[in-house]
């Protein structure tokens, strides 16, 4: 369970954030189905594992964007809930960039996503002091190589159980 | 550590007083986009002895590589020289001799011993035509400071022949780069302009990014993830002594000294509304320049410190704009097609420096403070963070081939001709090139 849920969360992000937990569906149309009991058993309440299985912890912006597409929405409204469901995590929500800019704009962009995350999950009622905020630019790609397909899945917001620098 | 004081690195003038305007056949123009270099001949500086004639032969060799890379000059092979080094020493140059081998400048010289370790290298240059003496001098120094000796002379001739300030003797600090893509390690590097006497500022434990010479070129600011929320933090430039600026919450970047070395303009991260702020380190305060929602950061300030360029998207995308400090006014200066980024102030003040992003392709280009005369220098899959060597005559600025998956160092005079890569250990990026130094 837990190496399919990060095999669809680095290849098939689009497709998982779509996906209700512990339902994966790849794009193939293959279906999977989560194994009873399993799930509880690979990771602990609260844990990072627990967020991106149950929530999903990445979302995914236009070039040059940090408007909140709409299934973006879904997933942060999906976060604000196991947030509310795990009172005592704070996370941190990394802001990133394409490499398709200039290093220091680009910083500003991770800043200006991360904290768009922050506003609409605050809008949902979650605690702001609950959330920090930090930008790396264009510095921590998810994925190397170039192309639109690759720059696509750099350009993202990371909700990260607790306060990391 | 090398320290070098006013005092340890003395250059006296010998003799002859300046001959006034150099001769027409001697004249470089830069504005032309030269396109033949100045055959020139760099006979290796006489010792007297087999372990000072070697020393002599290195700093020839040093200071033919300076002056070849402005891609102005042509060191024609030491093989081809007639006259010996020793016969120079004797009797001077016999011109006949070296028209023979088609050299229009030559450079002779001597290294002495003197007292207390040090050496008192001296280097006279010629017009090989006319037989006349343009320039000579002589500087003292310690021995392991050779290689400066060798950039300071090839800075003394660069300017006899071009009428513009020399830059070798410089230093770059740049951002070196090893690791994959997803988890790059960055650590900063100082070097010469040359390549030689390079050396690692920061370990590689946090990430650090951007930086920036002090005017002095004592001094570096950079932006660094070692304390949590990423800030700029200022190092010496010899190494050690890593500091915070005070006074900020949120994250600070893009930090840039004004030429009087009093204040940094830098952005400052508050709620996703990134802003530019002069920070003032004699008082440690500081003052908004901007507001508003949209993003503005890469300042760079004109060489009189009153005005600043910047980049901003408050007209949709990013563009240039330039701001007049005492009142405020500020007028967009990019016009052209596409994205513009990372403006750089030339030191002359006749430039400015940018990254424009149209379509699949990243430039380096050059336009006027007021945005006129805009050129693209060069065209790349990315190119990014165009700095100016001190004379304002060559920037350089970083390469990505995504083909090689290689990030170096490239040198291009403003003209638009010679670029060069820059030799570099690691993969390097942001850099910044320092003042001449003293």
């Amino acid at each position: 369970m837990r190496a399919l849920a990060l095999v669809c969360t680095v290849l098939l992000v689009a497709a998982c954030s779509r996906t209700e937990p512990g339902e994966p569906t790849l794009s193939t149309g293959i279906q999977s189905e989560s194994l009873a009991g399993g799930a509880a058993a690979t990771y602990a309440p609260g844990s990072q594992q627990a967020l991106q299985a149950e929530a999903g912890d990445t979302i995914f912006f236009a070039f040059d964007s940090s408007t909140i597409r709409p299934e973006s929405q879904a997933v942060l409204r999906q976060q604000a809930a196991w947030l509310e469901q795990n009172p005592r995590v704070s996370v941190t929500i990394a802001g990133h960039a394409d490499e398709r800019g200039t290093r220091e704009y680009n910083l500003a962009l991770g800043d200006r996503r991360a904290n768009a995350v922050r506003t609409f999950m605050v809008g949902l009622g979650v605690d702001g002091s609950r959330l920090r905020t930090v930008s790396y630019g264009e510095e921590r790609p998810a994925v190397g190589g170039t192309g639109e397909q690759v720059w696509a899945q750099n350009r993202r917001a990371v909700t990260t159980i607790g306060v990391t620098g | 550590m090398i320290t070098p004081s006013r005092r340890r690195l003395l250059g006296a003038a010998l003799g002859l007083p300046f001959a006034t305007p150099a001769l027409a056949q001697l004249t470089v123009t830069i504005d032309r986009g030269t396109v033949r270099p100045l055959p020139i001949a760099m006979s290796p500086f006489f010792g007297g002895d087999p372990a000072l004639d070697e020393e002599g032969r290195r700093i020839a060799q040093v200071i033919g590589a300076d002056l070849d890379s402005s891609g102005l000059f042509r060191t024609i092979d030491p093989l081809a020289y007639i006259q010996t080094p020793a016969d120079l020493a004797a009797g001077g140059p016999r011109f006949v001799e070296w028209r023979q081998i088609n050299a229009e400048a030559l450079v002779i010289g001597q290294i002495r011993s003197v007292e207390g370790g040090q050496r008192a290298v001296e280097f006279r240059l010629f017009d090989v035509f006319a037989g006349t003496e343009l320039r000579g001098l002589r500087f003292t120094a310690p021995e392991a400071e050779w290689r400066r000796v060798a950039h300071k002379i090839a800075d003394e001739i660069y300017a006899r022949i071009t009428g513009e300030t020399g830059y070798f003797d410089t230093r770059l600090v740049y951002v070196a780069e090893t690791g994959p893509q997803t988890q790059r390690l960055k650590r900063l590097a100082i070097m010469d302009h040359d390549g030689a006497n390079h050396r690692f500022l920061t370990r590689g434990d946090a990430l650090v990014l951007t930086p920036r010479f002090a005017p002095d070129g004592t001094t570096v600011a950079y932006l660094t993830y070692a304390y949590g929320q990423p800030q700029v933090a200022l190092i010496d430039a010899d190494g050690g002594r890593e500091r915070l600026l005070a006074g900020f919450e949120g994250m600070t970047f893009s930090p840039r000294f004004s030429p009087d070395g009093r204040f940094l303009a830098l952005t400052l991260a508050d709620r996703g509304n990134s802003d530019l702020f002069l920070y003032d380190r004699r008082t440690e305060t500081r003052r908004r320049l901007t507001d508003g929602g949209a993003i503005d950061t890469s300042p760079s300030f004109d060489p009189t410190g009153q005005r600043l360029v910047f980049n901003s998207d408050r007209g949709g995308s990013p563009q240039l704009y330039v701001m007049d400090l005492a009142s405020g006014a500020t007028e967009r200066i990019s016009f052209g097609r596409g994205r513009y980024g990372s403006p750089a102030w030339s030191p002359r003040g006749d430039l400015i420096a940018f990254v424009n992003q149209r379509r699949a392709d990243f430039h380096i280009g050059v336009m006027r403070p007021d945005g006129g005369d805009e050129r693209m220098l060069t065209r790349s899959f990315m190119d990014e963070g165009p700095r100016f060597a001190p004379n304002g005559r060559v920037v350089v600025f970083a390469r990505t081939d995504p083909a090689r998956g290689r990030t170096r160092l490239y040198s291009i005079g403003v003209t638009g001709y010679n670029m060069r890569e820059l030799a570099t250990p690691l993969d390097a990026s942001d850099p910044d090139w320092s003042p001449l130094r003293r």
